[in-house]
């Protein structure tokens, strides 16, 4: 078990210079993350143009897991159907969590810098948080969701 | 109170001067190797490294005479309790009760009558809100607790005040995380019927000086419960001293196993309250008509008890008697002082809770780095510490992190943190 596996360059600069952070308005929908373990509290809001992200910003606070993640995420979906967020997710939620996941990276770009998160089972709902409130964005706007 | 304590010295007494210096009249220094040899766990190596646990206000290890009692009692003595009249039964019986007076001893009670055997210090609380509060709380009525209480001391009165139409008052505390004195005495009234406060804050170390909170309630006829869960390890406990009403904490936070915890009481407040759950071993005679209930301290202890847990927590009461309770606070305050010095001195290490009076917990906050990264990192060193929401790390409490060089490893762990995040 390395730290500089979970903790990869593409991590730490997103969590110190997250990309696309701040307020969405007006915006057509958003959602509230929380994970109650460890505080981690973030928004994601999203306009659409029809059924594609046109537009997907976030902000909160939170460990350098859940920032990092949510930062590439809101670079990784941009200009996607809310198919194919969820076909992303499905390999994202496979990256962390499955040891011997047949992943195609290209398909994941970025992304897979959180591979290393699979090593620390405990840190697997840091970088899943964003996922989660995207997905309720996306499906309901307004409804806090949580990890728990 | 306790023969094995060389002096006794309560927690609102810290001795004055200079604290490094080690103060004679508690005796000998501990001999920190031979007590570290006693505790199986700590003898090994996570992710390579040896283990330091700092984790310790959130629950303690145990000593291998612990482990060795419960072991002994399951291989030689299992049987139920005041049940059978065949030998097992009795060593059991023996053994359980035996545990009890040790609890008696330990916290000075009058008689193990005051002594009910629950969960933890939770079941403690709850059982106090349901079984004393309850019944007597009106609408109205008021429940005082502070701003710096355990879940454990807040929720059960939430709940208890849904049920009767009271109200949950808080005292606020101060930004050196101190229960504000002042305040308290303007919100405790003629409405108030209960005073639920921490002896010792599990996040900020804080030592409350109940004493004091205790006189302004007995001036007002309010009687008292003190959650001891974090007091009870580190320094000697005198209930009839301290003149509270209840008092709880659990086993597992003192060297001894979890799901056992104590509810301390006043005798002729355990006798007006009514039992809180029923079953076996708090009845005296059942019929469908009328049930007569068993004596205190059974009455409250339905169902077969935590019997092994009983014996462990008695073995943990033997074990610290064994050292001194004297000499563990005088070992402590010079790791809260080494630790305090050490952690002052990392950049952007901002200790919250400064209180002047602490038991040995640290709680910290590194500036711009979360928590839960901190301890993914302090882990990958060999050092567990807790991570909580508010940035709330109590980092060390107690004698089972026995060596200063501990501490420094803690530190190096944490500028190891900031080398990896910064």
């Amino acid at each position: 078990m390395d730290l500089k596996d979970l903790y990869r360059d593409v991590i730490v600069d997103h969590n110190r210079n997250p990309r696309n952070y701040g307020r969405l308005a007006p915006a057509d929908a958003q959602a509230e993350g929380h994970n109650p373990l460890c505080g981690d509290r973030l928004t994601v809001y999203v306009s659409l143009d029809d059924e594609r992200i046109r537009e997907v910003r976030f902000e909160g606070s939170g460990c350098a897991i859940s920032v990092a993640s949510a930062s590439l995420l809101t670079e990784a979906v941009k200009g996607k159907s809310k198919a194919e967020v969820h076909a992303l997710f499905d390999v994202v939620h496979a990256l962390l969590t499955q040891q011997d996941a047949n992943i195609d990276a290209a398909q994941l770009g970025k992304l897979a810098a959180l591979s290393g998160v699979r090593e620390f089972p405990a840190r697997v709902k840091c970088a899943s948080l964003c996922w989660h409130t995207l997905n309720a964005a996306l499906e309901r706007a307004g409804e806090p969701v949580t990890t728990e | 109170m306790s023969a094995a304590a060389p002096a006794s010295r309560s927690l609102s007494d810290p001795s004055p001067g200079d604290p490094s210096l080690h103060d004679p009249s508690v005796g000998d220094p501990i001999d920190v190797e031979a007590v570290r040899r006693d505790f199986p766990i700590l003898h090994q190596r996570v992710h390579g490294k040896p283990l330091v646990y700092l984790d310790n206000a959130a629950s303690s290890q145990r000593p291998r005479a612990v482990i060795e009692a419960i072991s002994r009692y399951y291989e030689h003595d299992h049987a139920n309790v005041h049940r059978g009249v065949h030998a097992l039964s009795q060593r059991a019986t023996d053994a359980y009760e035996g545990a009890r007076e040790s609890v008696r001893r330990f916290i000075n009670a009058r008689e193990t009558k005051e002594i009910v055997y629950v969960r933890g210090t939770t079941e403690a609380i709850n059982l106090v809100a349901q079984s004393y509060a309850r019944p007597r709380l009106k609408p109205g009525d008021e429940i005082l607790i502070s701003a710096l209480e355990h879940h454990a001391n807040i929720v059960p009165w939430q709940l208890v005040c849904e049920q009767t139409g009271a109200t949950l008052k808080v005292i606020p505390i101060t930004p050196a995380g101190e229960v504000d004195f002042p305040a308290y005495e303007r919100l405790i009234g003629p409405r108030t019927r209960l005073l639920a406060l921490a002896h010792v804050s599990n996040a900020l170390g804080t030592i409350v000086p109940v004493e004091k909170f205790i006189a302004v309630a007995k001036r007002h006829g309010v009687p008292v419960l003190l959650d001891g869960a974090q007091a009870v390890p580190h320094a000697v406990i005198d209930v009839q001293a301290l003149d509270c009403d209840f008092y709880c904490f659990s086993g597992h936070k003192m060297l001894g196993p979890t799901g056992i915890g104590v509810l301390y009481g006043r005798r002729a407040l355990l006798e007006a309250m009514p039992p809180w759950q029923g079953g076996g071993d708090m009845i005296l005679t059942v019929t469908f008509e009328k049930t007569t209930y068993n004596q205190l301290p059974w009455k409250f202890e339905a169902g077969t008890p935590h019997i092994s847990g009983a014996i462990g927590l008695g073995a943990a009461i033997t074990y610290l008697e064994g050292i001194g309770m004297a000499r563990i606070a005088q070992r402590e305050r010079e790791l809260l002082d080494h630790a305090t010095a050490r952690m002052t001195q990392v950049p952007g290490l901002r200790i919250i809770g400064t209180s002047a009076h602490k038991a040995a917990v640290v709680s910290f906050a590194l500036e711009g780095i979360h928590p839960h990264d901190i301890g993914t990192i302090l882990d990958t060193e060999g050092v567990a510490i807790r991570t909580g929401h508010h940035c709330a790390m109590p980092v060390m409490d107690y004698f089972k992190v026995p060596a200063l060089e501990e501490i420094d490893r803690l530190i190096d762990a944490l500028d190891h943190t900031r080398a990896v995040l910064g």
